[in-house]
């Protein structure tokens, strides 16, 4: 045990360097990003064959000669998904190509059933494209440099100590993902971030994820791998024009993982050029758990991919009439929806950003439709339900409660049935499964009491428990009233008009109101 | 009665079941006993399927007796090249590295002859993976040319075209890259058929070079083969180079056999110096009986046919390379090496080493180079570059001619191993075929006699245009019906017996 761990570090021993605290780095130098994301479309079947995409089947199920490349076997072209990177293309203002082709992307490896993937090189079916995001309230351009198409790979698993393929005792390759469609969008360098560049690429790849959604291409789950990333990093000196070196860490899961990705590059890099070394153009891998990278592969040793046309397929040539189609009937954006949202419902940029965070416009927007103000849809959405989605650990639309329950609820505080705490206790009980809100406030019998009689004998118990206090506000201590209606509250289990009480203690203690 | 039925054509062999002269499966057997009795001299199968044969034959048979309407070639036996997947019956394409696969689906083509009640009878010989003008590069040994078993039968579709020859099957499937198809046919003394690029699906055809790989037929007179082209051509949509056109009426066409005032031009860059004698004298003879026939013959020069052949041997490797990378001991196929310690990485490539021979080695390599970085636009893209003027001399001649014809080979069949240790002169043998398969357009090969100085086969190619496959149909069922005038009897009788 002692001299595995002290051969590893001294394995590791290399590749350690002092990192430079981030503020630090930032005083000295300037980081250029570039951004490389694989979206898996959501089209029903593969790229080349008739395989359904769907998520979770059993290993190898999903195949066929196509798709298993089989010797023999041909690609045909799935039209939905040349249709959706049109979309992509046309949402991130590309321009569309009239005629492009597919290239073989030539390599071994084991999860590649053919040892060459079909993707394109020279000839991207979009190109030059931009899109504009918002990072700490301001607004950054991107140059979206193409969107190509392209087929997954399969999925190996490394069965032994390493979990990756040396080392392992065996692996085992499931070729279900093999041939799903994959869009990569690759970024222009994005430069002049300075020390927002963690938070740009964040916003990028949120902004990019909601686009996916909204023209529902993707499902877009990074849990599931259906939206990956590889963050590309290099510094120079500030003032510099010349870019420094870049590392490219790959398969960046998350859109936290992505910003710590972006900060964690910027210091190891900083603290190797601080130290007097040199960044070393590799590809790197990103550990969730420890928010940091280690070295892959060189690009000394880079992979000649040897990429052709692809003599198995026509060129595609879509024509402008069928773009022109897809661009008159693409969705409302997500940019121009949160504009329009946020000046309809006269919520501030950060209760606008809040919102996002919380990924929770749909169901507000769902919520203010089926008829709840903004400002209550806002509210019970975004304080009292995210927190409890927080808690569970699960995602805020996932909840099992409906906007329309929630504008129920909304519309029950409005109507004076419910107050915010027994509104709260309502939306526990739809979480618990006890039904729509109606059922829960008749179940739990919760809604306020209001009845005059009924409210009239909680102020007679509570002024003759206490008398004391009775006789302060009769001796003109108005405040004191606040004492008695508490004893009103309490009895009723929070349950009683409070207003209405209030006028009744006074009315009965002889004091104007 | 058996002698007498593989004698038949195919179209006589499918008239005689249709009218119940003789059953499908009696046509069978006839050439399960023929495959018995001379394929262990000739090789030209390397798997007969003597039961699925039978089975197909039965099912026929049954047809008929059920009073269903038959198809021109129902029960008709047919070989077909080993490189065409067969669903559970091994498919090798004569490489020791797909030893023992049993594809789990059949290739359009096979489809296609099994809807047509075509009775497959096995799969036959080839250069491995289609690399090859001999079938001497086949893993399983060289198959032998019926005229003369010291002879190649040419290739890669070698084996098909010495069972045809050797009346083994009345038709074989074969597939042309490079001339794979009307090569083995001029040296066998048979008719082969190129079709457009495209014409045929590829789909379950296990790629040598994608962009020029085409199925065609085999058969002994031009009609067959126009029988056997038109029941596996046309559209299908697993192939997304297969074109979406009406098949050119071939069959209509070989019925026609008529030329008078059709334009033909022999190409000017295709013989003379370095073209065997016998073979330049037979092509001569076959130019004045187009002549006799009425056809308006001219000379047309196509100047970039020279430099069709160098480009071939960069495209085809190029493509073959990166086809022939799937084969890694991963998924089915030969495993080496594999010894529990190896990584994947160490199997594939012990496996490809003892796997693939030395011809499809070679032009593994040559093709990872033509397309590694620094050497891509120098080799694949001048290559493609020449490729684009070798249509265009097409295209120019066939504003002049209706067909242009050349021989179909320099040389008749060589003796087999004499070029083994010599590729630049392997290679040659496909001069006359690669300039239309890099331009994808129809041509056709059919027997025009024996070189006197050795009494092998001398082919005559006939090309046409993209899409007019009908055209060297109609010129060699014209010189088919000349032939017969002038020799009283088929070519192929002249064969010493087996």
């Amino acid at each position: 045990m002692t001299t595995s761990s002290a051969a590893e570090a001294t394995s590791r021993k290399p590749r350690m360097t002092r990192m430079t605290p981030y503020d630090e780095a930032m005083g000295r130098y300037e980081p250029v990003l570039g951004l490389e994301t694989h979206v898996e479309l959501g089209t029903a079947t593969k790229m080349f064959c008739g395989c359904p995409t769907t998520f979770g089947a059993p290993p190898n199920t999903h195949v066929c000669p196509v798709c298993l490349g089989l010797p023999g076997s041909l690609p045909t072209t799935n039209r939905a998904a040349i249709e959706f990177t049109t979309m992509i293309g046309l949402a991130l203002n590309c321009r569309i190509a009239e005629w492009c082709r597919f290239a073989r992307k030539n390599y071994f490896y084991p999860d590649m059933p053919k040892n060459f993937q079909i993707s394109q090189y020279d000839e991207p079916l979009c190109t030059d494209g931009w899109m504009d995001l918002a990072a700490d309230g301001k607004t950054f351009r991107i140059g979206i440099e193409r969107v190509h198409l392209e087929e997954d790979t399969g999925k190996s698993l490394h069965v032994g100590s390493t979990g990756r393929i040396h080392g392992a005792d065996y692996s085992l390759v499931d070729y279900n993902r093999a041939g799903i469609p994959l869009v990569e969008i690759v970024t222009k360098p994005i430069e002049a971030t300075g020390a927002l560049a963690p938070q740009v690429a964040r916003a990028y790849v949120t902004e990019l994820r909601e686009l996916m959604r909204t023209l529902g291409v993707s499902d877009v789950r990074m849990e599931e791998g259906s939206l990956r990333c590889d963050v590309n990093v290099s510094l120079m000196p500030r003032g510099a024009s010349e870019w420094g070196t870049r590392s490219e860490t790959k398969n960046v899961n998350s859109l936290r993982s992505v910003e710590r990705a972006v900060r964690h590059e910027i210091e190891r890099q900083a603290g190797v050029l601080d130290a007097g070394g040199t960044v070393v153009q590799e590809t790197r891998h990103f550990h969730e758990d420890t928010g940091t990278t280690t070295a892959g592969r060189s690009k000394e040793y880079a992979q000649d991919y040897r990429y052709f046309p692809e003599p198995d397929l026509v060129p595609l040539a879509p024509s402008p009439e069928w773009v022109e189609q897809l661009r008159v009937s693409l969705p409302e954006l997500p940019s121009a929806r949160r504009e329009r949202l946020q000046k309809e419902w006269g919520l501030s940029d950060s209760e606008m950003d809040a919102l996002r965070n919380a990924d929770a416009l749909d169901v507000v927007e769902a919520t203010v439709a089926a008829g709840a103000p903004p400002a209550q849809a806002y509210k019970w959405w975004l304080n009292e339900l995210s927190r409890r989605a927080t808690e569970q650990g699960v995602e805020l639309a996932t909840l099992p409660i409906t906007p329309v329950q929630v504008a129920r609820v909304a519309e029950l505080v409005a109507a004076g049935t419910l107050n915010d705490k027994l509104a709260r206790q309502v939306i526990e009980g739809v979480l618990a499964g006890e039904g729509d809100p109606d059922e829960v406030v008749r179940r739990r019998n919760l809604a306020i009491v209001s009845d005059e009689g009924e409210l009239a004998a909680l102020v007679d118990a509570a002024i003759a428990d206490n008398p004391d206090v009775a006789e302060k506000v009769r001796g003109g201590k108005v405040q004191a009233a606040g004492a008695l209606l508490g004893a009103v509250m309490k009895a009723s289990s929070g349950q009683a008009d409070a207003q209405r009480a209030r006028e009744l203690i006074l009315e009965k203690l002889g004091v104007p109101s | 009665m058996g002698t007498d039925l593989i004698r038949l054509t195919a179209a006589e062999m499918a008239a005689v079941i249709a009218s119940g002269e003789t059953s499908a499966v009696e046509v069978t057997r006839a050439h399960l006993d023929r495959i018995a009795a001379v394929d262990a001299r000739v090789h030209a199968f390397l798997q007969v399927d003597t039961e699925g044969a039978l089975a197909a034959a039965r099912s026929v048979d049954e047809r008929r007796a059920a009073g269903e309407l038959l198809g021109p070639l129902a029960g008709v036996p047919i070989a077909v090249k080993d490189v065409f997947t067969t669903k559970g019956l091994p498919t090798t394409c004569g490489s020791r590295i797909l030893e023992g696969w049993r594809p789990p689906y059949d290739a359009t083509v096979v489809r296609r002859l099994r809807d047509a009640g075509m009775v497959i009878l096995g799969k036959t010989n080839m250069d491995e993976f289609a690399m090859g003008s001999s079938t001497e590069n086949s893993a399983y040994g060289p198959t032998r040319n019926p005229w003369n078993l010291d002879r190649i039968p040419g290739g890669s579709s070698g084996g098909s075209s010495a069972a045809v020859a050797s009346y083994q099957a009345p038709l074989g499937i074969g597939t042309d890259t490079g001339g794979s198809i009307r090569q083995p046919a001029a040296v066998c003394g048979i008719v082969g058929g190129k079709p457009t690029y495209g014409g045929v699906s590829r789909y379950g055809l296990v790629a040598f070079a994608s962009s020029l790989d085409q199925a065609g037929p085999f058969a002994r007179t031009v009609l067959d083969a126009a029988l056997l082209h038109a029941a596996i051509a046309g559209h299908d949509p697993a192939d997304t180079t297969s074109i979406d056109a009406p098949v050119p009426s071939v069959v209509e066409a070989a019925r026609g056999a008529d030329v008078a005032g059709l334009r033909v031009g022999v190409v000017k860059e295709l013989g003379g110096e370095g073209y065997q004698p016998g073979v330049l004298r037979r092509f001569a003879e076959a130019i004045e009986l187009l002549d006799s026939l009425g056809a308006k013959v001219t000379e047309v020069s196509c100047p970039h046919f020279g430099y069709a052949l160098p480009a071939y041997y960069l495209i085809a490797p190029s493509e073959c390379s990166s086809n022939l990378a799937r084969f890694d001991a991963m998924r089915y196929g030969l495993r080496t090496g594999d010894d529990g310690t190896s990584s994947a990485e160490e199997v594939m490539a012990v496996t490809r080493a003892a796997g693939f021979g030395a011809e499809v080695k070679r032009r593994i390599m040559l093709g990872t180079y033509a397309l590694s970085s620094g050497y891509y636009d120098a080799y694949y893209g001048s290559a493609q570059k020449v490729r684009t003027l070798i249509s265009r001399d097409f295209q120019a001649a066939f504003e002049q001619v209706d067909v242009l014809v050349s021989p179909t080979t320099p040389t008749t069949a060589f003796p087999i191993g004499e070029r083994v240790d010599d590729p630049m002169a392997m290679y040659l043998a496909d001069l006359c075929t690669i300039p239309s398969n890099l331009a994808g357009n129809a041509a056709l090969s059919l027997p025009c006699g024996l070189a006197p100085e050795d009494n092998l086969p001398v082919g005559l190619q006939v090309m046409a245009p993209v899409l007019g496959d009908d055209r060297p149909y109609r010129v060699a069922a014209a010189l088919e019906a000349g032939y017969a005038d002038r020799w009283g009897h088929p070519l192929l009788e002249e064969a010493p017996a087996l």
